[in-house]
């Protein structure tokens, strides 16, 4: 649990802000989302990571109501929504990965509408816009129309538009992709405020670094299925008295690993194309690996330690190089 | 209450972005004013073909105006995912669509007096019982509109859109009896013109221009409204299934 956020999360005995039963969503012979099962307490924030196609969006558009569960159970607060997800819409604010208000409109406009959507009177909803502007350090542009904005005023204008209604639950989806720096620092720090105020978040993101800074327990999802779900401490826990070392090789060597694996049999080696991540409950000693490698004509171009992580807690569980995260994000953030 | 403060803000944030857009308006002036020039001087006659003509001219305003603007308000939507902002929207699937499609039933509505104004300047219309007239051009609008979001929900681009809708208007322009009477045409064709909403929807104009309708008026209007239930019945299901996986 981060500081300071132990006074927005509620206390054990009230209901989930969100519940999931064995929820599967399958289209055709394809298992999408297969049997997950998750609480979302009141208050937290819950990150779900994974890799593309994992089945983190079709998960969202499940609880939101854009998809329509193959099995299993959806409960808001304690109440079971399954059949009509439209019922528990009025406690939700969606963030999709797509900024998608209307460019035609201004700022202030897209905000007011979306305040109507849920049954905002417009003196209320006025209000309430010309206040967010103000918040997401878009007061300035209010008046400019959406389709002008830049891609980080976009994500916060559509953040904003998201939490016009004042949702108990906001769903973000990969909020910070395809932004620059300093617009995705300060959408967290929105996001921890939002939190602090006493919003539950569900954080789908590409960003390890990211949800372990914001989130209170994160589950990975990997082809449909939740293959872990703890808190950022808990987690850490795995990789906890672990020493990683990365090593970036002249080209790909496939039989690299198993080599180093055999002559140091307390490391643990990892290949993702020509990087190889070699793991050890002890500390790595470079230098007799280096030679080893030197022997047998590996050139090493770059070594370097790893801090313990998320990360590294996301490559354990998942099998999933950070590489591929990497290059999937790079290719998701090239395309927003 | 809630959910009424949503349908007014979607039907006035398309008649704004859409409906009153100079290009918008300039087809719902431009497309009926060619269309009776086209057809006055087509048939080489005088002022006093002005009545059998205004039924036709103001029925092919109304579909091509409505089905051409569905295309852009709803699949433009679909495609840039606003629309999905709607159907996260607390507000029931049916008030949802109804809507987005208020404006163009106005629109609709609005584009056939156009044609009519201009045949008032032009010959006297004092024959015209305006009171099956109105409700029929509305009606006429309702079935044209769901006729354009029925094929606006089955397909994902702006130009599927438009072709496919160019499928159906083209052919009911040609076998409701708008300009040909259903009687004249090859006896293997007149069953597909008893199942177009347009041939009522032609039959209550003829009949409130100058009094020339083939069926009851009565069934006429109730054929219209099944028509029209139908269709938005029909546009339901399918938003159910191709937009809600």
């Amino acid at each position: 649990m981060r500081a300071g956020q132990q006074e927005a999360v509620t206390s054990l005995g009230d209901p989930p802000a969100i519940e999931v039963e064995g929820l599967a969503k399958r289209f055709g012979d394809v298992t999408a989302v297969d049997g997950i099962s998750f609480a979302v307490r009141q208050g937290e924030i819950f990150g779900f990571l994974g890799p593309n196609g994992a089945g983190k969006t079709t998960t969202i558009n499940m609880l939101t109501g854009l998809a329509r569960p193959s099995g299993g159970t959806i409960r808001y607060f304690g109440r079971d929504h399954t059949s009509s997800v439209k019922s528990a819409q009025h406690l939700m604010g969606v963030v999709p990965d797509e900024s998608n208000l209307y460019p035609e409109l201004d700022g202030f406009e897209n905000l007011c509408f979306c305040g109507a959507l849920y049954g905002m009177p417009r003196p209320e909803r006025e209000a309430r816009a010309r206040d967010l502007l103000e918040t997401f350090g878009l007061a300035a542009v209010g008046s400019r129309r959406f389709g002008q904005y830049s891609k980080g005023m976009k994500r916060k204008l559509t953040i904003a538009a998201g939490i016009m209604h004042r949702p108990p639950v906001l769903f973000l989806d990969e909020p910070t992709t395809g932004i620059d720096v300093a617009s995705a620092r300060q959408i967290r720090q929105l996001l921890a405020g939002l939190n602090a105020a006493g919003t539950t978040i569900f954080l789908t993101t590409h960003y390890i670094e990211e949800a372990e800074r914001l989130c209170d327990r994160i589950g990975f999802i990997v082809s449909g299925r939740i293959v872990a779900l703890d808190t950022v401490d808990s987690l850490l826990q795995e990789v906890k008295g672990q020493h990683a070392v990365e090593l970036l090789l002249s080209e790909e060597r496939t039989a690299a690993c198993a080599e180093i694996s055999e002559a140091f049999p307390d490391l643990r080696c990892q290949a993702t194309g020509s990087r190889l991540r070699l793991m050890s409950p002890k500390p790595v000693s470079l230098f007799p690996l280096l030679r080893f490698l030197d022997e047998r004509d590996v050139r090493v171009f770059e070594a370097r330690v790893v801090r313990q992580s998320l990360e590294e807690v996301f490559v354990r569980v998942t099998g999933i190089g950070v590489d591929e995260m990497r290059k999937e994000r790079e290719k998701q953030g090239a395309a927003a | 209450m809630k959910a009424w403060i949503a349908f007014g803000q979607i039907f006035w944030k398309d008649v704004r972005t859409y409906y009153l857009k100079p290009p918008n308006v300039s087809w719902g002036l431009l497309f009926p004013l060619a269309w009776t020039g086209m057809f006055f001087i087509k048939s080489g006659s005088g002022l006093e073909t002005i009545p059998a003509l205004l039924p036709g001219v103001v029925a092919i305003s109304i579909l091509f105006g409505t089905t051409s603007l569905l295309a852009v308000t709803v699949t433009f939507e679909k495609r840039g995912r606003s629309f999905e902002r709607l159907l996260l929207a607390p507000i029931p699937l049916e008030l949802l669509m109804l809507a987005k499609t208020a404006g163009a039933i106005l629109f609709g509505v609005a584009n056939a007096f156009v044609p009519i104004l201009l045949a008032a300047l032009l010959t006297n219309l004092g024959g015209v019982a305006w009171t099956s007239l109105i409700p029929g051009i509305v009606l006429i609008a309702v079935a044209s509109t769901f006729l354009g979001l029925f094929v606006a929900v089955a397909v994902k681009e702006v130009f599927e859109a438009q072709t496919l809708s160019n499928f159906f208007r083209f052919p009911m322009v040609f076998l409701c009896g708008l300009f040909f009477p259903i009687a004249q045409l090859p006896g293997w064709l007149r069953p597909l013109s008893y199942v177009l909403p347009l041939t009522y929807g032609a039959d209550i104009l003829h009949g409130a221009v100058r009094r020339a309708n083939t069926l009851p008026l009565a069934l006429d209007f109730l054929l219209v409204v099944v028509f029209c239930g139908t269709l938005f019945f029909l546009t339901l299901v399918n938003v159910k299934r191709k937009w809600i996986l």
